[in-house]
């Protein structure tokens, strides 16, 4: 580790435990439920960065596992223990992952992307013939103990997981093949990089991450409905999250998600009855605007700042 | 330029004439929060449903002056609306933004049982009052002990299909069908409980089923389905629908003749677009909810909605929906804007309401309609769970 990576380690963890003070402050019930969406997009858009980022595979199926994950809550949630529900959920995201990215992630561009849009709308059709057909519906229910407090630690956790993860896999051989596959698949496969292998290993980590952020995110909801839980709608936000941020670095989802989030709010708050025609306008001028995503804008203009001290 | 400042003098003048007439008047608007969605997959149902009513019942109350309070003031109603785009996250967000941000005195409870549930905690954490007027669900006992001031209205599952039951047992007893029943159901939250708390239900009430099918939330073509039934020869046919499919059911049905004397489909036939759809044809079809039309507050109330919105309100949880807003209005005016004195006045006070008088008996009302009929193009109560003013039900005579 250098010196720069530690310094950088550092603050990263004292901004996590900085924010973990959060629900502490007088009167944070409307700060705390904005928190816990932003945390929420955050960790769902950096693990998808994480595959997507480096790869240029487009996946629309992180609502495939946010549902199934909050599915798993829901069937398992009056026999089994909670934290022990989280890891099955993460289980049957690695599973599904895993399943998906052996038959499909030899598809690429397009292809690939229409078919992870499917993915929500088929896994959601075989849970609910499973429930309808097998189990019924007592398990719609999510009735716990769990606050909106527990809930946005647990994505705190979450978020400094796959934090840790990415900045492992960045600097790892299998980063950096990731890369190549990103630049030019068939290169890749002429230096002798497994790139399937590599592509699923990411796929299932992003997986595993969506899964898990369904089952935490499911006592929220106390109620779990199809429509909800499979809403492709969130599919869509997190990849426009992670794009406006920027999916070439690992921190640039989260400086996507905290404007984006804070803008939707501000749009749901003060127009109420246009929500979505001015969101969509407003998607428009950042994609205009900012092509590159606020990452490249901080980047060009770190590197102006430099060039500008180095003249000096 | 003098006769801009001139003008400008004399607005000054008339707004300083104005306002402390204003204030002699008219106390602080009591603000009231609303959130439901606007949009997305929930949007046609609370258009139809839950926002007219809200709009029409400000409208009524400011055109009365306001409420009356119990010092004898009058003070108006303010409303401030969210969209919630159908998202429990976003509903959740709205509430609190409410009650931290906005500081409402009262929120007007969401839409469906889903976007209500998921609100309950925010609303039992900061003491509003939460009438939920459109979530059905067998859980009340538990709910109610949790969320200490939300309040159940429309009913419970089981009710429902216990009625369905009964209504077809009644007709069965006066010779006009027989007990073989075709039942589907649509394979999603409110269809697959339904249908899984009705196959012991008609069982233990003799009824035979011949034919038992489920088919995913938005399918198109709902003809192999109709035709399934149509051949286990049923005497009554019973679907768990939600409005897209119970618009094409029917539409399948007389189109493939399927000629029963009992025909029920669930949500959505109780709204005036099901009788605008299909007119005459719906003679008979039986369907979830119901009101009595023959009140002449009921009566009133569906000339107000109409005239006030410009749309005819549903016959199911429409008026449902203003009572629970006549509740939290005479609630008000008994006791303030104490939420938690209002939270008790309702747990133990008798309203009056457009569905008659309403007390709440451990947090939720016990007596609602839960079979509706259409006869003469009016869709007529003919089930309840121990409400007067049920119509006879009827046979369904052929397309």
């Amino acid at each position: 580790m250098t010196r720069a990576e530690a310094r950088n380690l550092a603050l990263a963890a004292a901004a996590f435990a900085l924010l973990a003070f959060l629900p502490f402050l007088k009167d944070s019930g409307y700060l705390l439920s904005v928190s816990v969406s932003i945390a929420m997009y955050t960790v769902l858009a950096t693990s998808w960065a994480l595959f997507s980022g480096p790869t240029h595979y487009i996946s629309l199926a992180t609502a495939a596992f946010y549902g199934l994950g909050a599915y798993v809550v829901a069937a398992g949630i009056g026999t089994i223990s909670y934290p022990l529900l989280l890891v099955l959920a993460g289980i049957a995201g690695a599973v599904l992952a895993l399943a998906v990215g052996v038959t499909t992630l030899r598809l690429s561009g397009v292809y690939f992307v229409i078919f992870t849009l499917g993915l929500a709308e088929l896994i959601r059709q075989v849970v609910t013939w499973v429930q309808n057909n097998l189990t019924g519906s007592r398990g719609m229910y999510v009735l716990t103990e769990i606050t909106e407090r527990i809930i946005y630690w647990e994505l705190l956790g979450l978020a400094a997981l796959v934090y840790l993860v990415g900045w492992l896999v960045a600097r790892s051989r299998l980063g950096f093949a990731l890369r190549i596959i990103g630049n030019d698949e068939l290169v890749a496969a002429h230096v002798g990089i497994n790139s399937a292998a590599a592509k699923l290993i990411l796929f299932v980590i992003s997986g595993v991450f969506a899964a898990v952020v369904g089952a935490v995110m499911a006592p929220r909801y106390t109620y779990i409905e199809p429509s909800i839980a499979y809403s492709p709608e969130l599919s869509f936000q997190v990849v426009i999250m992670a794009l406006i941020g920027g999916a070439h670095r690992l921190w640039g989802p989260l400086v996507g998600v905290i404007p984006f989030a804070l803008l939707w709010e501000l749009i749901a708050a003060r127009f109420p009855t246009q929500t979505v025609l001015l969101l969509g306008v407003a998607f428009l001028l950042i994609v205009y605007f900012i092509p590159h995503g606020v990452v490249g804008r901080i980047e060009s203009a770190l590197e102006r700042l430099r060039r500008g001290t180095r003249r000096g | 330029m003098y006769r801009r400042t001139a003008l400008k003098l004399a607005a000054a003048a008339a707004l300083a004439g104005a306002l402390p007439l204003g204030f002699t008047h008219a106390a602080d608007p009591i603000k009231i929060g609303a959130v439901a969605p606007k949009t997305g997959p929930l949007a046609g149902g609370a258009a139809i449903t839950h926002w007219p009513n809200v709009q029409l019942w400000v409208h009524q109350v400011n055109e009365r002056g306001g409420l009356r309070m119990r010092d004898g003031s009058r003070r108006k109603v303010e409303l401030i609306e969210y969209d919630d785009r159908t998202n429990p996250g976003e509903t959740i967000k709205a509430v609190e933004r409410l009650a931290t941000q906005d500081k409402v005195d009262f929120i007007v409870a969401p839409y469906g049982t889903g976007l209500n549930l998921a609100a309950a905690p925010v609303f039992a954490k900061y003491g509003y009052p939460q009438i939920a007027c459109t979530s059905v669900t067998d859980k009340v006992p538990e709910l109610t002990k949790r969320y200490p001031s939300i309040f159940f209205t429309l009913g419970t599952t089981t009710a429902f299909a216990n009625s369905v039951a009964e209504v077809l047992n009644k007709l069965r007893a006066e010779g006009k069908i027989g007990n073989r029943v075709a039942m589907v159901n649509v394979a999603d939250a409110f269809g697959i409980e339904l249908a899984e708390a009705a196959r012991p239900i008609f069982k233990t009430a003799g009824l035979e089923i011949v034919y038992d099918r489920s088919y995913p939330l938005g399918t198109q073509d709902l003809s192999p389905i109709v035709k399934g039934a149509r051949a286990a020869n049923p005497d009554a046919f019973v679907a768990w629908s939600y409005p897209p499919d119970t618009f094409a059911i029917t539409e399948q049905s007389k189109i493939e003749g399927l000629n029963v004397k009992a025909y029920y489909t669930a949500v959505a036939t109780a709204f005036p677009a099901y009788r605008g759809k299909f007119g005459k044809s719906i003679e008979g079809h039986l369907g979830a909810g119901g009101v009595n039309l023959d009140t002449p507050e009921m009566k009133a109330y569906l000339a107000a909605h109409k005239k006030v919105t410009g749309k005819d309100a549903d016959y199911w949880a429409s008026p449902v929906t203003y009572a629970g807003l006549q509740v939290l209005e005479q609630a008000i005016e008994a006791v303030g804007t104490d939420r938690k004195a209002v939270t008790e006045y309702i747990k133990k006070a008798t309203f009056k309401t457009v569905m008659g008088h309403w007390k709440f008996v451990n947090q939720s009302i016990h007596e609602f309609w839960t079979v509706g009929q259409w006869q003469n193009g009016l869709f007529h109560g003919v089930s309840s769970t121990g409400l007067p003013g049920a119509k006879p039900v009827i046979a369904k005579p052929g397309w």
